[in-house]
């Protein structure tokens, strides 16, 4: 046989080039992916008979192909290899998310130059690798169609320099004239953005710095001010916590920092590791949100009632500690049991609250330091970041804009025509102030109020640094040439304040003086560092806890508003859209809130009682005091009396996606004493006559007693670690099988979700729809129940309507080793592989449906329509939401096929990424190791209530998860015998029960 | 044959074998009736419309259809499984009764035979277009291609391939062969020099020699010993989709014999539509007579009871196996969304037929009429009943789901049913709706001047 060479070269060292290996962790890829190849190549076989036959085949297809219009691809190779890029390879870097409300520290996959995925950085100390579902759509907003690509004036384009030469002159000239220059910003957590800022307004001294949260913290500022003379939000450790006593503050899908939140709590909620112990979670709230639904205990509870029962709660516990009580009427709730509950666990409790009243701050603020939490559960001494703002400036602002004091505007990273709630009023008062600057990197409503815009980049073309706490320091860096005309807001003020330093030098400069400790190892090293880790921890010496004041009670319990007969309006951020920032973000909207499981709108949650009372049912749309119409939706929990709407919809300009999708609740939002109220009362709710179709993805609610989410009681769980699980080991005794089952010799593929720990928080969602190009498929296909999520949230209810139990499940492919859908595929387009995974072969799918019937689990999605524009008929696409525009398909995963009209798919274990995992393990000639391999769900989840690996070998973790008595599997009865496996959902529950004390 | 002169003659009135000839050629020979033009045009409209909501299903996608992540079958698979059991009558009727010498067949065997052929043109549309990907239907052949890649014989969707294409052709087969010399026959009736050439063709050279007779007949029993395990091996294959499922309402054994019974059923009672329409229409009271509807409405007792003892035996497996699936399944199709669609099963098929019990109803020819539409819904409702509510609500509540048809399903179907009613209507015109030469050969045994109730 004869051996090919290519040089002389490799035909003297054939071996050579193989001994190389890939460093993975240092990011120094080189080509031996290609190697993996080459050992069959080199030994090409071939008689003269052969040459003749293959020469007349590709003769014959050459004129067969070349007789077909072929079309032409652009496909232009590297005349010069990038540094660090291997075609086919992914790059990471560390980064930073920070939409102006909530922070992560980041990791972004890069190919070929395009960012295309978002995971967690493991080595944050405050998000410890977690994401939430916004962080991992971020990426999408990046090809976004809608942003603005150019500097504009008066709507048209201008460029930079005419930009910068008008703007300079106009605010040169407001500066002369003495007139305010207001710069209208979130939170700012970047120290060099501060730094800058305070540049420009040494620059131009008439600049105000007006912090704007749309989402605020703004009465916990203030009240933490007066208890404790600091203007800070508090570090929360619920992980350290016994019990937590949440009043409508939904910390785990929205408030102050939920990723860093999951992460504790879901340790809190960790029985895996032979912890005994269980947070105890009990939340008052009118509605259902995310974190109530979660909730050991779910108190329905009108928010008009919220401070008297605090109060009432504050006035027991000082009772029984000889402090000082005030008067309070009785409250709608009985506290005894909580207040029990909590003087057993001094010193490890938390007590939270959502509202903005600074009273009602106060008294939390009270209760927490006669409970001793603060110092331990609570930390004042690290305040959170992220919150800064005082609604009260944003009011007086506007005053002032009113009353003609103000000249310029800058807005950077705020949109208050949209969410401030005299929106209307402000977007009146924009041009007619001399200047209107935006620096909106999407098209908004107060952009697109301005004079001039002034787009930034986006975060991952963007420098940026951030400090999250006190020396929890990270950094942003571009991962990609800006795409359009786009400049950083940060160098728009440098150069306007006439400093003439890029901002990434900038950032460089504030790190060295302020961050750098000076050190053997210099600079250079340490910034190189710093931005490889993407974190940096200041050591610092922890400033003593902040004294408590015992003050402002005293006016917090003169302020107890009476019971009001009225309807109360709640209202509440869903996981996905938020604040309605990222409204024109296609997977955002597409996600089914893990309450109610409805996509592309909000509504108005209304209780089954009210329901009933007054006729109302899903899908009608009422009228609150005729100033808005939403569709109800019956809520399972709701608080009798009150209805509840999520904030961040019916955005006006947004882009194809975000427009015209729900309604703008924020100019019904009301202010005291400065501070926007989560609520208000409404007069009458009328029905309109007219019905609405809401897109549901589930629409039973009820698990009709299978056994589909195992639970027990903690109680129960103690005395017998398979409580809720007994039927596993009967089921696994009994189920039997005619066939011979499947032979794994090398890795069989599994997982374990812990329902425990599961939060429903859905970042798993959007994760698996970046990673694997799920479609979106627009409102009217979800509501016909064709949305195409590989992996789903099951939320059922359980009890009473009024105030029933939720149980949540996490539903991706169940890659049964006695799969029903393999054997009735007529043309085996779906195959088991020897490693246990149920694959799909798209391209031999023709599209019966068959398995897709056959499947107990129904995860399986058919491609209804031409949702991706990958079909061979053209101008059939499908694409409501502009996903089939090129800038758009920027995002996908080119390691995962985009699938056609007509075949059916699901999740593959995130195939593509175990496959890349074992050439890594084989170039580096060593066995995969346990964890190594993640799917992106599991990369995702800030829980960490997935876990996946290797069956086969008894010590990797999922194996000793499924030997754990918590695992079961689903319709195990079947004898599908799925690779998934879940662990029983254990309430705490049975200590109020049994031992009230 | 025997002569039984205690039942009634098959054939009424002084027929000889020229008069029998000329009855049945007469409609084929004259101008079409007006009312012919009105229904061929009115069934060529449904037929268009049923290809244009084809075109666009294929075009767009299945998504133009009302299907979803949880109904992955429905109207489609509904239609296909009624079309084949309507193409079921004429199988049985030329072979199983020919085999067991049922003589009041061959006034019916023909046209039942064409209508089998017909329906099963219809049914294996939809196999077809329900595909997501039609233009990769050859996948499912098994074929020799360079990617090495085979078919599952695992999967019952594969059987189904195999049975329909192999009824189709018997069923082909054999009505051919027992046109050929009826198609003699037209050959030498009709005057026309290009139409007698064509039937000419046709006729395959048939010359009515002894020889012929003797082959003919051979080959016809031969025929009818293949295609008599095919009744019964179809609709077996087609429930095999439904009972190796897991899906609870459809893995059931019962279905192979339940199926059977029930196509064998509808296919009479669409035989019995189309026949009281012809008899009038063409003339053919003689030929098909009201014993002729009798027989076949024993059949329609016999079948539609297995049917009845079969969904009441459904109920019981599924209350006595304990298992909580399948008694849900079967309290939500009798008390659930689509109880509807259950009850009108329920009236049509089971109850329905036992008024046959009564003879007076039996061979009252209005009556027949209306109840074989009965069955004609009450049948389809079966199908839509096992596949729909089967699969809306299964194994985990989160992804119930409902559905009811869009407006292309709807468009397909009657698409379907104007096919089926065209391609009938051209039938009647081109060969003639009774077999000649059977008929011709129970006159002496079992006509009405034979058998001594008309005296010379």
């Amino acid at each position: 046989m004869k051996e090919l060479w290519k040089s002389i070269d490799e035909k003297n060292q054939v071996k050579v080039s193989r001994v190389s290996h890939v460093n993975r962790n240092k990011n120094t890829l080189d080509s031996s992916v290609t190697e993996i190849f080459e050992d069959k190549v080199m030994q090409l076989s071939g008689s003269r008979r052969d040459f003749l036959k293959l020469f007349g085949f590709s003769i014959a297809s050459a004129a067969v192909a070349a007789s077909c219009e072929q079309p032409v691809r652009k496909a232009i190779p590297y005349l010069i290899q990038p540094e660090e890029l291997t075609p086919g390879v992914a790059n990471y870097y560390a980064s930073t998310y920070f939409d102006g409300l909530d922070y992560c520290s980041i990791l972004v996959k890069v190919r070929e130059g395009r960012p295309i995925k978002i995971e967690g950085n493991p080595l944050s100390p405050v998000t410890m690798g977690g994401t939430s579902a916004r962080v991992q759509a971020s990426v999408l907003e990046l090809y976004d169609d809608y942003r603005y690509k150019s500097p504009s004036s008066n709507k048209v384009s201008i460029s930079w320099d005419e930009a910068d030469t008008a703007i300079m002159r106009m605010l040169k000239k407001l500066d002369a004239d003495k007139k305010e220059i207001a710069l209208i910003t979130p939170t700012i957590i970047s120290p060099s953005t501060r730094k800058a800022i305070d540049d420009f307004r040494k620059a131009y001294p008439m600049v105000t710095h007006i912090t704007y949260d749309a989402v605020s913290a703004s009465a916990m500022l203030e009240a933490n001010k007066i208890s404790f003379g600091v203007e800070a939000i508090p570090s929360y450790h619920f992980d350290k916590a016994d019990i937590v006593l949440s009043f409508d503050a939904d910390f785990l899908g929205n408030w102050l920092s939920p990723v860093e939140f999951n992460k504790q709590y879901s340790r809190a909620k960790d029985l895996t590791t032979g912890n005994k112990r269980l947070l105890k979670h009990i939340h008052f709230e009118p509605g259902m949100t995310l974190t109530g639904s979660n909730a050991d205990k779910h108190v329905p509870m009108k928010l008009s009632d919220e401070k008297n029962i605090l109060a009432d709660i504050y006035n027991k516990l000082a009772a029984n500690y000889g402090s000082k009580t005030f008067t309070n009427s009785s409250p709608a709730v009985n506290t005894d049991d909580y207040v029990n509950m909590l003087i057993q666990s001094l010193g490890s409790s938390i007590i939270i609250s959502g509202s903005n009243d600074t009273g009602t701050q106060i008294i939390v603020n009270a209760i927490n330091y006669l409970l001793g939490n603060y110092g331990k559960t609570i930390d004042l001494s690290s305040p959170l970041l992220n919150r800064q703002g005082r609604d009260g400036d944003m009011y007086s602002l506007v005053e002032r804009i009113g009353n003609g004091k103000v000249g310029g505007l800058i807005f950077y990273d705020v949109n208050p025509v949209y969410d401030f709630p005299a929106g209307e009023n402000l977007k009146k008062l924009i041009p007619e102030c001399e200047l209107a600057v935006s620096f909106a990197t999407n098209i908004d409503e107060t952009a697109e109020a301005s004079q001039y815009i002034c787009p930034d980049s986006h975060f991952l073309e963007s420098w940026n640094d951030a400090k999250i706490k006190p020396g929890m320091m990270s950094l942003a860096q571009p991962v990609i040439r800006p795409l359009f005309s786009t400049r950083q807001a940060q160098e728009s003020l440098l150069i306007w304040a006439g400093i003439n330093v890029s901002y990434s030098e900038y950032i460089k400069m504030y790190w060295q003086e302020n961050i750098y400790n000076p050190s053997a190892e210099g600079f250079d090293n340490f910034w190189i560092k710093c931005l490889h880790d993407g974190v940096y921890e200041l050591e610092r010496t922890k400033p003593a806890h902040p004294q408590y004041r015992r003050e402002g009670i005293a006016d917090a319990f003169g302020n107890i508003n009476a019971d009001s007969e009225n309807y109360e309006l709640s209202f509440y951020y869903k996981v996905g859209i938020g604040s309605g920032k990222h409204a024109n973000n296609p997977w955002l909207q597409e996600l089914p809130d893990p309450v109610t499981r409805a996509a592309w709108d909000n509504y108005l949650c209304v209780s089954p009682a009210d329901a009933a009372a007054n006729n109302w049912k899903t899908g009608d749309i009422v009228s609150l005091d005729e100033k808005i119409e939403l569709p109800i939706l019956i809520q399972p929990g709701q608080t009798k009396g009150t209805v509840s709407a999520a904030l961040g919809y019916g955005r006006e300009l947004a882009g194809k996606a975000g427009e015209g999708v729900g309604r703008n609740l924020f100019p019904l939002m009301k202010a005291e004493n400065g501070n926007r109220q989560n609520y208000r009362t409404i007069g009458n709710i009328t029905r309109t006559g007219r019905t609405y179709s809401l897109a549901m993805t589930q629409m039973h609610h009820s698990m009709e007693g299978r056994a589909i989410i195992r639970n027990a009681s903690l109680g129960d769980y103690l005395k017998n670690p398979s409580a809720g699980n007994e039927i596993h080991a009967e089921i696994a005794k009994k189920n039997a099988s005619i066939y011979p089952l499947h032979e794994y010799k090398g890795h069989h593929w599994g997982m374990v979700i812990d329902l425990n720990k599961c939060t429903g928080c859905s970042a798993c969602v959007i994760a698996c729809t970046a990673e694997n190009n799920v479609p979106v498929v627009g409102k009217n296909e979800v509501i016909r129940s064709h949305e195409m999520h590989w992996i789903r949230i099951d939320r059922y209810y359980e009890g009473n309507p009024d105030n029933p139990a939720v149980y949540r499940q996490p539903v991706l492919c169940q890659h049964c080793d006695n799969a029903p859908c393999e054997n009735v595929c007529p043309v085996a387009a779906t195959t088991h592989s020897d490693e246990g995974i149920n694959q799909m072969a798209y391209n031999r799918c023709i599209g019966t449906r068959y398995c897709n019937n056959n499947c107990p689990y129904k995860v399986r999605r058919f491609n209804w329509f031409d949702y991706t524009a990958s079909d061979p008929f053209k101008n059939n696409t499908y694409d409501p939401a502009g996903m089939t525009v090129d800038l758009r398909r920027m995002v996908l995963n080119p390691d995962v096929v985009v699938r056609s009209k007509g075949v059916i798919e699901k999740c593959s274990f995130c195939i593509q990424r175990i496959q890349e995992k074992k050439l890594a393990a084989k170039l580096e000639d060593r066995m995969l190791n346990d964890g190594e391999v993640m799917p992106a769900c599991q990369q995702a989840c800030p829980a960490n209530a997935i876990v996946f690996g290797d069956i086969n070998d008894p010590e990797s973790k999922v194996s000793k998860l499924f030997r754990d008595p918590r695992n079961y599997h689903l319709l195990e009865e079947l004898n599908t015998l799925p690779s998934v496996g879940y662990l029983t959902k254990i309430h705490n529950q049975q200590e109020t029960a049994e031992n009230p004390k | 044959m025997q002569t039984h002169s205690i039942r009634e003659p098959l054939i009424k009135g002084d027929k000889n074998y020229a008069t029998i000839t000329a009855d049945i050629a007469r409609p084929i020979l004259r101008k079409p009736l007006k009312s012919w033009f009105v229904g061929i045009t009115f069934t060529s409209i449904l037929t268009v419309i049923g290809f244009f909501a084809i075109a666009m299903t294929i075009w767009k996608g299945i998504g133009l259809w009302n299907e979803n992540r949880t109904i992955g079958w429905a109207w489609d698979i509904t239609n296909l499984v009624w079309w084949i059991g309507i193409g079921h009558a004429g199988t049985f009727i030329s072979a199983i009764l020919l085999l067991f010498r049922q003589k009041w067949r061959t006034s019916i065997n023909r046209s039942a035979e064409a209508m089998t052929i017909f329906a099963v043109i219809c049914a294996a549309l939809f196999p077809l277009i329900h595909l997501g990907r039609l233009p990769l239907m050859h996948y499912i052949l098994p074929y020799p291609n360079t990617r090495d890649v085979w078919v599952n014989f695992n999967s019952p969707l594969l059987w189904d391939v195999f049975a329909i294409t192999t009824y189709l052709l018997v069923s082909l087969l054999f009505w051919y062969m027992g046109l050929l010399p009826d198609i003699a026959s037209m050959r030498d009736k009709v005057k026309h020099r290009v139409v007698k050439k064509i039937y000419s063709f046709l006729s395959f050279g048939w010359t009515g020699s002894a020889r012929h007779w003797s082959r003919h007949a051979s080959m016809s029993l031969i025929l009818a010993g293949i295609a008599a395990p095919l009744v019964l091996s179809v609709h077996s294959v087609v429930s095999f989709d439904f009972a190796t499922s897991v899906i609870p309402g459809w893995h059931t054994t019962i279905f192979p014999p339940y199926f059977v019974s029930g196509a064998i059923f509808s296919g009479f009672a669409m035989v019995l539509t189309l026949m009281l329409v012809a008899r009038k229409t063409m003339g053919l009271t003689d030929y098909i007579t009201v014993g002729h509807i009798e027989s076949m409405n024993k059949i329609i007792i016999a079948t539609g009871s297995i049917v009845g003892i079969a969904y009441i035996t459904e109920l019981f497996m599924a209350w006595y196996s304990g298992v909580v699936y399948e008694r849900f399944t079967f309290f939500n199709r009798a008390f659930g969304p689509y109880a509807w669609a259950y009850w009108i099963m329920m009236s049509c098929n089971v109850i329905s037929p036992q008024l046959l019990w009564i003879r007076k109803l039996r061979r009252n020819l209005v009556f027949t009429f209306i109840l074989s539409i009965f069955i004609n819904i009450g049948m389809w409702f079966e199908r839509f009943v096992i596949i729909i509510t089967s699969l809306h609500r299964d194994y985990l509540p989160s992804s119930w789901s409902h559905y009811k048809p869009s407006i292309y399903e709807v468009a397909i179907f009657l698409g379907t049913l104007g096919l089926f009613f065209t391609l009938f209507l051209l039938f009647i015109r081109i060969f003639p709706v009774v077999a000649i030469s059977e008929v011709k050969h129970i006159l002496k045994s079992s006509g009405e001047n034979h058998t001594g109730k008309i005296k010379h």
